[in-house]
């Protein structure tokens, strides 16, 4: 454990503190854990998907944020930091709204290329993917 | 005391081999310790060194194999794999196993602050908060710079955060439940178990001992 804790506190003196490290490192265990694969803050959006025989839309914040600052998405085109609660529906993209402030074919690559958002396993659920409370309640 | 001195630079002759034997005996248990990562191969197995930790070779893994992905699906295989992009960036110990900040400090990436303009730069505030813990943690320094290059005031206050000093009562059991800092960091920024991340400050040794 401490490669990951680069300075961490000196060795542990009394029972008391001994205890404390080790609930800490069962807690890191916990965090850090899992069968999770896929890339931390994927958000998985099924809103709509499914029920329209989509495949559900799965956003990938690690390859958006190389390119964008969160700034643009969260503040400038309104997203809320909610995983499916900014009710997003093709017709707002294609009127220039939430996706479509970019996906339109100028900026980024435009709303007929359907499959590309629209990736997901069918059936999962709406989700931030590898996010603290998916890894400790499962 | 005449007689104990010549037995003195004995007695010390013999605790410095016993101590370079201590040395000699701890070092060779110092190279398993830094192949750990070795036995990755092998993760799938039942007795791995920890099941619940996720090997590096099962790390930033391709969309068709993620789990979240459909393989089947027609646009998958177009996607990019993360650890393309990822090879190049610094990189750290949770998340996406990626330094976000340092990335940008270092220049490897250069995301845009406007939509249009991929000239505009951030407004950035240098302001660092400190914030006094109540438990044995050392304190937590709040950068503002380092939110300010990615993020807009508006994007934590007046709503997650009031901007005024000591009227936001912050919990570890809020932020892991996904609230206050909990809002990011847990989902997209640096996860809770960096714990150093934060809780930066040396405590002072003397109020401690009060």
């Amino acid at each position: 454990m401490s490669t990951r804790f680069p300075g961490f506190a000196p060795a542990p003196k009394s029972p008391g503190k001994l205890r404390r490290m080790a609930l800490m490192v069962g807690l890191a265990c916990l965090l850090w854990g899992g069968d999770l694969m896929a890339e931390y803050a994927d958000i998985v959006i099924n809103n709509y998907s499914d029920k329209a025989g989509m495949r559900p839309a799965i956003f990938p914040h690690w390859f958006h944020r190389i390119r964008f600052r969160c700034k643009v998405c969260h503040a400038d085109l309104g997203f809320k930091f909610k995983a499916g609660g900014n009710d997003i529906n093709m017709l707002k993209i294609i009127d220039g709204q939430f996706c479509g402030g970019c996906h339109n074919g100028e900026i980024a690559w435009s709303v007929e290329n359907c499959d590309i958002c629209h990736s997901g396993k069918p059936n999962t659920p709406t989700q931030v993917h590898g996010n603290t409370i998916q890894k400790l309640v499962k | 005391m005449k007689r104990l001195f010549p037995i003195t630079p004995a007695l010390l002759c013999l605790l410095g081999g016993l101590s370079i034997a201590v040395v000699e005996a701890a070092a060779p248990a110092d190279p398993p310790a830094k192949t750990e990562a070795a036995p990755a191969a092998s993760a799938a197995q039942v007795n791995t060194f920890n099941r619940l930790m996720t090997p590096k070779s099962d790390r930033n893994q391709p969309p068709p194999l993620d789990g979240i992905h459909d393989p089947e699906g027609p646009g998958t295989k177009t996607l990019q794999a993360p650890r393309d992009a990822f090879s190049a960036l610094p990189k750290s110990s949770g998340g996406n196993y990626v330094n976000w900040v340092q990335a940008l400090k270092d220049k490897a990436i250069n995301p845009r602050y406007d939509r249009l303009n991929p000239k505009e730069e951030p407004m950035i505030m240098e302001l660092d908060i400190v914030r006094e813990v109540k438990g044995f943690m050392p304190d937590v320094v709040y950068p503002h710079d380092r939110h300010t290059q990615w993020l807009d005031c508006s994007n934590c206050h007046p709503d997650i955060f009031v901007p005024q000093k000591g009227a936001n009562t912050i919990s570890m059991a809020q932020i892991l439940m996904g609230q206050k800092c909990g809002v990011c960091h847990g989902k997209v920024a640096f996860p809770v178990s960096e714990c150093r991340l934060c809780h930066s400050k040396k405590k002072d040794q003397a109020l401690l001992k009060k």
